[in-house]
């Protein structure tokens, strides 16, 4: 059954690509959308089922394998298409499936006067069978199918609006700038492939890694330990997938895409890639500690710059987007330090509040006539009631106020920072702050006070119809109680969530980045092993984030609702250098387009014509010198050569014309010859 | 009774044949007489030929040589014959004598 | 079905001769005359298919008859797991060029007779076993190409008939002192590959290195590898449509099949010793060169030239890792990229027959006007990319796979060309497709049925080697696991006179 999860969208997608044109015809848009949002659903009830499956076995035996095909047997490099269903998976099939099926429905009231819906829900449900390849795929190369099929499909999705220029190009930074870290899953993939082929236990099946990793011990590739090195290359490809420095570019471009399609792809789900996969392999860079630093600082360095530049935005998505990437930034950060289960939760956690904030931005976005600009709503909480409640609980969950789902999950991971490093939990800490700051300016410029869209988009403001707040409550829901799958033992929880990943993150580290020798004991940073650590100074931390939050909500408040101080103070300050540096994203995108992409523009121009002209200019050169030469040739040839020629012909010519005298041209006379001659013969020999 | 008849009796025959082939070529003006006294010239070979068949070697060599002959004759005959009628068509005449386009 | 080789080869031929004897005012009769000739070539290759022996690395299927004996030249034809792919992906081609080429008015007769004559040529290269029968379909196959290219093409087809000419018969001629010097080093002299093959032992190093080196430059400028590459952009560009399929699907896959058929069971010690220059930094070198040269472009044929340039890059690469993967990978893109880039220069004679231009800068927003179209190509645009589910992106994986066992650093530069194929690819997908419809072209009509009946096969094959590479993999693996074990065992003759 497992394989019916990812290919049920896949079925959806097909029928839409080649028949959803007529359907939509004939039929409306209504059909199409049945089709596209019944596959996501019929997998999110398989998948709970393998779930409850799943729930019955033993921990240790919760895996459930299908094995669909047989791929690739050549050498020592045996693949098959196999799916597998362990907890990991399942997390991330939930969400997948859960919140993919949310936003179809979500969909259908979103693109409510696209001509072309058929192919949006193609490329929605295409995206949801490459994800739910990748978060199901049992071995690297399965999942690397998955991988780059996310790209593409947020690529045709980012540029669904193709007849806009500015649209395509998103699409297609999103696609190259993945696909440049593309090649460092696939560089990481050869080399762990090759290294562990030298010790005779070839493999690419996560099951079989998980028991043969230790044997990458002692190897060195490039004066690097191999588990460093493929794990530095890995992360180099989550950085492209899930938006981290120095591959974060793409994503704040790709809000480019149907709002649906930021939420779904941007938000909760593909964006998250790059963190599963660590999760997924959290044994290898368990080996590598070097990494893991680097992961960690990382993460946290990502989720402080998208947090300043996420300050300083007008686009109701672009802050959005930032926030985005500054959330993915913690989920690093939690990966890096060893929390695994504590960066999943976050993903679990974050995927239900941004995509609430998601749809929600899109539902205003929706009713303003697609304007994006902030400085033209406010206001908007009594034209749209439901969507602002939901917003509300999602913006809260964000800014880490207790008891919503984002207390819980982002606290785990600043409590474990802390245990890393205070510094990283410094960062993370600031990081916060500027959330909660930018978030409830978000609130207050879109929600509160007056309004100030024109007169005509005023008139037409209304609350959206069912399907689009249906998921939006749903979700809002789900910000609030998702916290509660892992509450912390500090506050009185089991941390549940931990528990079910266990089987997946048996090799954890410890929160000190040290590498835990011992399998399967759950390093706990609460644990006992920790005393140095009080349950006080957790209590503590907590008490400053969630003060450090306030603090940023307060200070919103009088920017931007009480207006008792005016942004601009801040904005001119220092002859607004800095306002305008982060503004304009540090000029990042400048740099990499005046560096990387007219380095390489003007490489293939020169190649091109170093091609047109030298290559072929001495193919060319040499034709034109051989013809030269055969013209010298042909002069000698005609004077010389042919001359002797001609004189011999001239010779025989004047010879022949006194010789044809002899020829008459009379038959009889011939004949006449020919006998006297016959007979003269005849005489002479018989003679 | 054949016996009477000797070797030396067909070439008395053979000769004859043959001089009159040689004659009628060297004396006719017409093209068409012209091949007919060629054609008198083969057979007297042919009857030589055989000839000596019978009372030389044991052998077919001759009889073999003279149907050769023979088919030789018919093909020169048919592309004789053909130049014959296509020069009728060019020149309105088969008299040898007017075709003297060849000369030096 | 005995002489089945025979017959695919010469059935085209056969062919030839009938169109030739139809009525010249006939031309639906002569086209599909001629298609009808490629059509038991592609029976004969299903068959041949479903009863090619998986597990052997043998020659199969083998006809041997003495043709000149005085000089032992023999008519030996035959295939093993290499060849097949080669055969199969001709008689696929063939029929599908023929159908491109309905449009063609011009000289009908002669075109599809020289058609045929080519296919009896390329299916020859690929069946015989015997040296001088090879170079002799390998001649076979020049001549209509040139008149193809020379008669039926674009504005500049003297030039470009003329330089492929010449340029493939330089090759010739060196591969002609090759086969020679093989012929008379053995004794009794022979042509015979089989036998060639196993004196391999036989020659010496240095004798190995001068017969590799004059194979390799006669191969190399087929495949084509820089710097003998120049002559396919403009051979390309002037060539219609159904011969640029033709010339990047089948010949220039004679040039790799050619060093893996000849350079390597022969000449293993040279092979040895040459891959890493000759064939890995080359095809790696083709791999980036090809893609940022292809990132220049402004005409869409000559894009897709200079990727086929970048594509055959990784075959070179793949064969001269001497892994199973790489090599394995080697032949399987050989057979993607047939595919692949007859796709892709089809769909380019599809808008060239429409809009009678193919400067990329002159079109936009396409896909509004021909969205069936537009679908497929981005099919054969993801298939070229490499993405994964699409048939290119196992080849790929396995060519870098295998290098990266081979050499490292030349696996990371042929491993950046992927951000460059996709770059460029997207780029003129960008800039052709999508954006704002261009007023100029609102009335092109979508693709008619015949185009279909030439895309959707080769669609349908790209998507299914992408999810089941074994097709094509089970086929070729025996033999080329064989093949990669005589080039890693080959010791030298002095060396073997050492053993005891």
């Amino acid at each position: 059954m497992l394989r019916w999860i990812p290919l049920l969208p896949l079925i959806g997608s097909v029928v839409n690509f080649l028949f959803g044109a007529e359907i939509q015809k004939r039929m409306g848009r209504g059909a199409v959308a049945a089709i596209a949002c019944l596959m996501p659903i019929l997998s999110f009830v398989i998948v709970v089922g393998h779930f409850q499956e799943l729930r019955g076995y033993g921990p240790s035996d919760r895996i459930i394998l299908d094995s669909v095909l047989p791929w690739i047997h050549i050498g020592s490099l045996n693949v098959d298409i196999a799916f597998q269903f362990d907890p990991l998976s399942a997390v991330m099939a939930l969400v997948v499936t859960g919140i993919g099926s949310l936003i179809h429905i979500y969909s259908y009231g979103y693109m409510d006067h696209e001509p072309a819906a058929w192919r949006f829900f193609a490329l929605l449900n295409l995206f949801m069978f490459a994800m739910l390849t990748l978060v199901l795929g049992d071995n690297l190369l399965v999942m690397f199918v998955g991988w780059e099929g996310v790209g593409l499909c947020s690529w045709g999705l980012i540029g669904f609006w193709y007849t806009d220029h500015a649209n395509t190009t998103a699409g297609n930074k999103a696609f190259i700038v993945n696909r440049i870290g593309d090649f460092g899953v696939v560089l990481g993939m050869f080399a762990l492939f090759w290294s562990l082929d030298a010790s005779g236990h070839a493999t690419l099946v996560f099951r079989e890694l998980a028991d043969n990793v230790r044997h990458l011990d002692g190897m060195i590739i490039w004066g690097l330990p191999v588990a460093t090195l493929v794990t530095l290359l890995l992360f180099f490809g989550a950085t492209g997938k899930s938006a981290q420095i120095p591959l974060y570019i793409w994503l704040p471009d790709a809000m480019a895409g149907p709002t649906p399609v930021s939420a779904l792809i941007h938000a909760a789900t593909m964006v998250t890639a790059g963190v599963y996969m660590i999760g997924r392999l959290n044994f290898l860079f368990s080996m590598a500690p070097q990494t893991l630093e680097i992961v960690a600082w990382t993460g946290g360095a990502t989720a402080f710059f998208a947090a300043t530049i996420g300050l300083a935005q007008y686009d109701i998505k672009k802050v959005l987007a930032y926030s985005t990437v500054s959330q993915l930034g913690y989920m690093f950060m939690a990966m890096g330090v060893g929390a695994y289960a504590a960066g999943i939760f976050h993903l679990v956690t974050h995927a239900f509040f941004k995509a609430c904030l998601f749809l929600g931005s899109g539902s205003v976005i929706h009713a303003m006539h697609h304007e994006q600009d902030m400085r033209k709503m406010g206001g908007l909480r009594k034209y749209m009631p439901i969507t602002f409640g939901t917003f509300f609980i999602a913006t809260l969950a964000i800014a880490g106020i207790p008891f919503f789902a984002g207390f819980f999950s982002k606290d785990e991971i600043l409590w474990k920072a802390f245990l890393h490093n205070p510094m990283l939990w410094g960062v993370g800490f600031l990081a916060a702050a500027m959330t909660a700051f930018y978030m409830f300016r978000q609130v207050f410029m879109t929600f509160f006070g007056e309004c100030r869209a024109d007169h005509h988009t005023k008139e037409h403001l209304h609350e959206s119809s069912w399907s689009m707040t249906m998921p939006l409550v749903v979700l809002a829901a789900g910000s609030i109680m998702a916290g509660y799958l892992g509450v912390p033992p500090a506050l009185g929880g089991t941390n549940r969530f931990e528990q079910w990943l266990e089987p997946v993150m048996h090799h954890q580290t410890a929160a000190h980045g040290v590498v835990a020798a011992t399998h399967g004991v759950v390093t706990a940073a609460h644990g006992e092993g920790h005393g140095g650590h009080s349950l006080a100074q957790e209590y503590g931390l907590m008490a400053a984030s969630v003060g450090v939050a306030l603090l940023g909500i307060f200070l919103a408040y009088l920017m931007y609702s009480r207006r008792t101080i005016k942004p601009d103070t801040f904005t001119s300050l220092a002859r607004g250098v800095p306002h305008r540096v982060i503004f304009n994203k540090y000029y990042v995108d400048e740099i990499y387009y005046g560096t990387v992409l007219a380095g390489t523009l003007a490489l293939s121009r020169v190649l091109a014509w170093f091609d047109r002209t030298v290559v072929d200019g001495v193919v060319n050169g040499a034709a034109s010198l051989t013809r030269a030469a055969s013209w010298v040739n042909g002069a000698f040839d005609f004077r010389i050569i042919d001359g002797l020629v001609n004189l011999v012909a001239t010779l025989v010519d004047k010879i022949g014309g006194r010789v044809r005298l002899i020829q008459t041209g009379s038959i009889n006379g011939y004949i006449y010859v020919i006998a006297a001659v016959v007979t003269a013969v005849l005489l002479v020999r018989t003679w | 009774m054949f016996d009477a008849i000797g070797l030396q009796d067909f070439l008395i025959v053979a000769l004859a044949l043959f001089s009159l082939g040689v004659y009628c070529v060297l004396t006719r003006r017409n093209a068409i007489g012209i091949l007919m006294g060629v054609e008198l010239i083969l057979n007297a070979a042919n009857i030589n030929y055989i000839a000596f068949s019978h009372y030389g070697s044991a052998n077919y060599d001759g009889q073999l040589y003279s149907i050769f002959v023979i088919m030789l004759a018919a093909a020169e005959a048919a592309i004789g014959l053909a130049i014959v009628l296509g020069i009728y068509r060019r020149f309105s005449s088969i008299d040898v004598a007017n075709m003297k386009t060849l000369h030096g | 079905m005995e002489h089945i080789l025979t017959y695919m080869t010469f059935i085209p031929l056969l062919g030839a001769v009938v169109v030739l004897c139809l009525p010249r005012e006939n031309n639906t009769l002569v086209r599909w005359t001629a298609f009808a000739a490629t059509m038991p070539p592609l029976l004969m290759a299903i068959w041949l298919y479903m009863n090619f022996d998986r597990s052997t690395d043998a020659m199969q299927f083998m006809e041997r008859v003495q043709w000149i004996p005085s000089y032992n030249i023999q008519y030996i034809m035959g295939i093993d797991g290499l060849s097949v792919t080669m055969v199969l992906l001709t008689a696929l081609l063939c029929p599908i060029c023929i159908l491109a080429s309905f449009g063609i008015d011009k000289g009908v007769k002669g075109y599809f007779a020289l058609f045929l004559l080519l296919d009896t040529g390329m299916t020859g290269v690929f069946c015989s076993l015997d040296f001088f029968l090879f170079y002799i379909f390998w001649e076979v196959m020049l001549l209509p190409m040139y008149f193809l290219i020379g008669v039926w093409g674009g504005p500049r087809r003297e030039y470009a008939a003329i330089k492929f000419f010449l340029y493939t018969l330089l090759g010739s001629v060196l591969m002609l002192i090759a086969m020679l010097a093989l012929y008379f080093h053995n004794d009794p002299h022979t042509f015979d590959m089989l036998i060639l093959m196993e004196k391999s032992g036989s020659y010496s190093r240095d004798f190995q290195w001068w017969a590799w080196l004059g194979l390799f430059i006669g191969f190399a400028i087929k495949i084509p590898a820089f710097p003998f590459h120049t002559w396919l952009p403009d051979a390309h560009v002037e060539a219609p449509t159904a011969i640029s399929v033709i010339l990047a699907g089948v010949l220039l896959k004679m040039g790799t099949y050619g060093i893996l058929r000849l350079c390597y069971p022969i000449l293993p010690l040279a092979t040895q010793d040459m891959a890493f220059y000759a064939l890995a930094v080359l095809g790696t070198w083709n791999i980036v060169y090809g893609a940022l040269c292809a990132m220049a472009q402004t005409d869409m044929k000559k894009l897709v030239a200079y990727s086929s340039i970048s594509h055959m890059g990784y075959v070179m690469l793949g064969m001269a890792t001497l892994t199973p993967q790489g090599i394995n990978g080697a032949v399987l893109q050989m057979f993607n990229h047939g595919t692949v880039t007859a796709m892709l220069f089809l769909l380019v004679g599809v808008i060239y027959d429409r809009a009678h231009h193919r400067e990329i800068n002159g079109f936009g927003g396409l896909a509004s006007i021909m969205p069936r179209y537009t679908g497929i190509m981005t099919i054969a645009f993801f298939a070229a990319m490499g993405l994964p589910g699409l048939s290119a992106f196992i080849s790929e994986v396995l060519v870098l796979l295998g290098a990266w066992q081979y050499d490292k650093i030349l696996t990371v530069i042929a491993a950046s060309a992927v951000v460059l194929t996709a770059g460029y690819m997207l780029w003129m997908l960008q800039r052709v497709w999508l954006g704002p419809v261009n007023e100029k072209y609102t009335g092109l009509p979508d693709v008619t049925l015949r185009e279909l009946a030439t895309l959707v096969p080769l669609a349908a094959i790209v998507i299914i080697l992408g999810v089941y590479p074994h097709a094509v993999l089970d086929l070729i693996n025996p033999s080329l696991l064989a093949l990669n074990q005589t080039v890693l065992s080959a010791i030298p003759m002095e060396a073997v006179a050492q053993l005891p």
